[in-house]
């Protein structure tokens, strides 16, 4: 039987550590933007952050970085999956009160 | 079988299953199958924010009213707690690699109090949110405004199904953390064998996405302008 070296990452503590000053700056900064007025731009800001702070748990606290090609493809396949459903359901429905007057 | 072969066939670690060739393989259908069950639970929670999305994109101000009625510094403090357990749940997952046995069930414990914490403060933030008259139901009203209140009610609606799937998946994960402090205080984990550790922290980290979106979504919406919809 040919050993299937596991290779295990292990990832340095100092890793985990910077990640975790991430999040928490990020989750702060959410918070500060959030309490001035930016319009528009208040929703978007607070979607990069949120989706920067995902990105880093994915990558680093669930081991995506490090984890095999064929995970990476039911990971991708699952946000691709969500944008579908996003973006089909809301080329409906927010298209449908345009006014044709 | 012959003596030889009897050991050979035994001598395979004791987690290792029959249909697996090694550790190896069987730890990365183990780390598979979790990301697949975990794709079917972003498009559950996906499905219920895009409906989210539309309202809010109808009724932005019954939104920005929402989350005006929430508990700003409870939700972020709550973030911040479950930031704390998403570390100390990867560094049980580490400490079960360089078979550390007491530093794995102190990080699995330390996590367990976190995902408590969290749990007691939600429940503070719905007893007052029960008691504001802010959950929805025939006798729902806003008297400042009651021609919002409907909309604020399905705001609420969400805020308390949003939140309350997402307390739902922590309290399954309160308890599935009880069951693998037992497994890690018993010695079932190791450098050669963590990955139902490793799945463990998986669903733990991907309940942290979930509020980390949740937290922006419904405590922190800015009323923009407020001549939409």
């Amino acid at each position: 039987m040919v050993e299937h070296a596991p290779e295990h990452h292990i990832t340095p503590l100092p890793v985990y550590f910077a990640v975790f000053a991430a999040l928490v700056i990020g989750t702060l900064l959410t918070w500060y933007a959030s309490t001035i007025n930016l319009g528009w731009a208040n929703t978007p800001i607070a979607l990069v952050i949120a989706t920067i702070k995902a990105v880093l748990v994915i990558l680093f606290f669930m081991h995506l970085k490090y984890s095999t090609r064929l995970t990476w493809v039911v990971v991708i396949a699952a946000f691709l999956w969500l944008a579908m459903l996003f973006v089909l359901t809301f080329s409906d429905y927010l298209t449908r009160y345009w006014s044709i007057y | 079988m012959t003596v030889a072969a009897e050991q050979e066939a035994h001598a395979h670690h004791p987690a290792l299953q029959h249909h697996f060739e090694d550790l190896g393989q069987q730890h990365e259908a183990s780390i598979l199958g979790m990301w697949m069950f975990l794709a079917t639970e972003i498009l559950f929670f996906g499905g219920i924010l895009c409906a989210y999305w539309i309202y809010r994109a109808l009724y932005p101000e019954a939104w920005a009213l929402g989350a005006a009625q929430q508990n700003t510094l409870a939700g972020g403090i709550n973030t911040l707690v479950l930031i704390i357990s998403s570390l100390t749940m990867a560094l049980a997952v580490r400490n079960a690699q360089v078979a550390n046995r007491r530093a794995t069930v102190a990080m699995l414990v330390a996590t367990l109090i976190f995902g408590c914490v969290f749990l007691a403060i939600k429940t503070y933030e719905y007893n007052a949110h029960w008691h504001e008259g802010l959950f929805p139901g025939e006798h729902f009203t806003w008297h400042e405004n009651p021609e919002l209140a409907p909309k604020l009610e399905l705001f609420m609606v969400f805020y308390w199904g949003m939140t309350g799937l997402h307390a739902l998946h922590m309290v399954i994960g309160v308890g599935l953390l009880l069951w693998f402090i037992w497994r890690a205080w018993r010695g079932d984990f190791g450098p050669e064998y963590y990955s139902p550790v490793e799945v463990m922290g998986l669903y733990w980290h991907f309940v942290d996405i979930i509020w980390i979106f949740l937290f922006p979504f419904l405590y922190l919406i800015h009323q923009v302008g407020g001549h939409h919809g």
